[in-house]
């Protein structure tokens, strides 16, 4: 056995995410913004009614869900193990800092994937019909994956407060949500909304979302795609870097 | 002998503290190395650096033969922590945090069940182990801490003040379980502000204040110098002018606190002789006499001043 192997790595990444899944799912905070922020928000806009089809108000929970609750466990993470301090054990343990941050990941992606089920049972149940099952299964896997990095990513300034980090995210996540097409389809946004929207990974799932129920999309699916995979790439390269960079300044 | 542990020159600033400055020390194979220095000395900063888990500044580290910046997750598999602070996950169990470390260190699963019971029922812990770790007293804390840092079997365990603010029973259990880890081959890196537990565990000990070492030795070495310095206090029923005190044989330095003097002695037994000589001779009783053991500052005071010229 080599212990720095990838896959010895990897196996030991998947203990951190088992030991994130027993911790954390349950937190206040964690529910709080991973689950009755979006419930509210759509719920106000649902009565607020605005005369849009139900297909693509549920593509939008759908996009908004898996965006709030994959960004939900990760930020908090390294802050609260800081706090704990564990973390000190954690960085005195065989294992990288990427495996790490990889497991929290993990376990951020599957918190995001098993709401966002449930959110495509209740649409299936109201009466959508799922036209393009494959593409909408791998952009919920890809967006899970992206937007997890854009969790961690937003837990790396070194502070030990998890409030802090919360309300830093919250910051970031609001308006991200509006720019995204989600409550204003992008085929009505002016051209500065629209310059916004391109820059939101959230708007490349959403559009994806919403073609696998109703068949219209606003990019080409390979440029939703591409992008998706792009931001993925990028923002978990970035939060790997940047987390071994500042890890040591928790201690 | 190889060296286990190999430290050159490692340096640490925050800011513009030097937390550890220059420090080049090497612990052998079998051995159990004390770190001896009160607060703030850069224990814990020199313990975090051994271990990877902050980086250093300036200077190398090698721990069984591999450099700690270059390798560290070989290094890492190989030793086993205690870190300062208990930092257990609180939300699990105690058999939950062993496994997780069993996980995280690779062992299969059979391997971390059984170690865990042993190391459990060793501690004192088994009772207990489905319980989550937010209700253990600090002292079950650090037992539990002790059981994850054991439980891939390190060749080499690192400890930052083991036994520091622990009741009596789980600092009894921590000394004797360490003094049979090491008489089974376990080298071990320890670092205490308590001069008692350094000379009782200890082969070696190095002292370290404000970021540098002060001295590297033996505890018999470390008691010499101890023994040759004491402290006597002293209150006597009437006034007396304090140079007629420090001229007296045997007494090297007074110094008054409210009604009592405190003397240091180079030899205890001529000092109280003299003192009490004195008294009878002046026609006043002593109320109170007591000797005190050296501080830890004044061994370091010691140790410094034998390293001048
Ligand atoms: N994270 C940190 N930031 C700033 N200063 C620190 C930090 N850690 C330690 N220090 C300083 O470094 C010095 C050594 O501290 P430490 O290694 O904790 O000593 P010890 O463990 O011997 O009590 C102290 O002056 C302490 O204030
Ligand atoms: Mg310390």
């Amino acid at each position: 056995m080599n212990p720095a192997g990838t896959s010895e790595q990897v196996r030991r990444a998947w203990a951190i995410a088992k030991k994130d899944i027993r911790i954390y799912y349950s937190k206040g905070p964690v529910l709080i913004f991973g689950i009755f922020m979006p419930v509210f928000l759509f719920l106000a806009f649902f009565m607020g009614g605005r005369q849009l089809p139900l297909a693509f108000l549920l593509s939008g929970l759908m996009g908004m869900t898996l965006f709030f609750t994959s960004t939900a466990v990760s930020p908090a993470i390294f802050p609260w193990e800081g706090q704990a301090k564990t973390l000190e054990r954690l960085a005195a343990c065989p294992i990288t800092i990427e495996a790490i941050v990889l497991g929290d990941m993990i376990a951020s992606i599957l918190f995001g994937i098993g709401v966002t089920a449930v959110t495509l049972l209740i649409a299936l149940a109201l009466g959508l019909s799922l036209l393009h099952g494959i593409v909408l299964g791998s952009a919920v896997l890809l967006a899970a994956v992206c937007f997890s990095a854009i969790g961690m990513l937003l837990a790396v300034p070194p502070t030990n407060v998890p409030s802090n980090i919360m309300m830093l995210s919250s910051l970031l996540k609001f308006p991200l949500v509006f720019i995204s097409g989600i409550f204003v389809p992008l085929e009505q946004m002016p051209a500065w909304g629209l310059a916004l929207a391109v820059c939101s990974p959230l708007t490349y799932f959403t559009d994806l979302v919403r073609y696998s129920f109703t068949g219209a999309h606003y990019f080409p699916v390979p440029v939703d795609i591409t992008a998706l995979g792009l931001c993925t790439l990028v923002f978990t390269a970035a939060t790997m870097h940047l987390h071994r960079r500042t890890m040591p300044r928790r201690m | 002998m190889p060296a286990v542990i190999e430290a050159r020159d490692l340096t640490k600033a925050f800011g513009a503290v030097i937390a550890v400055d220059h420090v080049s020390f090497e612990v052998r194979q079998g051995e159990i190395f004390g770190f001896l220095g009160p607060n703030g000395a850069g224990k814990t900063t020199t313990t975090r650096m051994l271990t990877g888990v902050v980086p250093m500044d300036g200077g190398s580290v090698r721990i069984l033969g591999y450099d700690i910046r270059k390798e560290p997750v070989q290094a890492k598999q190989r030793f086993g922590v205690v870190p300062e602070t208990s930092n257990a996950y609180v939300d699990l169990t105690a058999w939950q945090n062993l496994m997780l470390m069993g996980e995280i260190y690779g062992l299969d699963r059979n391997r971390a069940e059984q170690r865990s019971c042993d190391l459990l029922q060793t501690l004192g812990l088994y009772e207990r182990r489905d319980q989550k770790v937010q209700g253990y007293s600090k002292g079950m804390k650090q037992r539990l801490i002790l059981a994850m840092a054991l439980l891939h079997e390190p060749e080499l365990l690192f400890l930052d003040e083991p036994t520091s603010g622990l009741d009596v029973q789980s600092t009894q259990m921590i000394l004797v379980l360490l003094r049979e880890l090491n008489a089974d081959g376990t080298t071990i890196f320890l670092t205490t502000h308590n001069m008692e537990e350094a000379n009782r565990l200890c082969d070696r000990v190095g002292i370290i204040r404000s970021g540098r070492i002060v001295a590297i030795d033996a505890p018999e070495r470390l008691k010499t110098a101890i023994d040759r310095i004491h402290r006597i206090e002293v209150s006597f029923d009437g006034e007396i002018a304090g140079d007629l005190l420090s001229g007296l044989a045997g007494i090297t330095g007074t110094a008054r606190t409210g009604d009592k003097w405190q003397i240091t002695a180079e030899d205890q037994d001529t000092a109280i002789r003299s003192l009490v000589a004195f008294s009878r001779q002046e026609g006043m009783a002593i109320l109170t006499l007591n000797t005190l053991a050296p501080s830890l500052d004044e061994v370091f005071l010691r140790l410094t001043e034998k390293e001048r010229p």
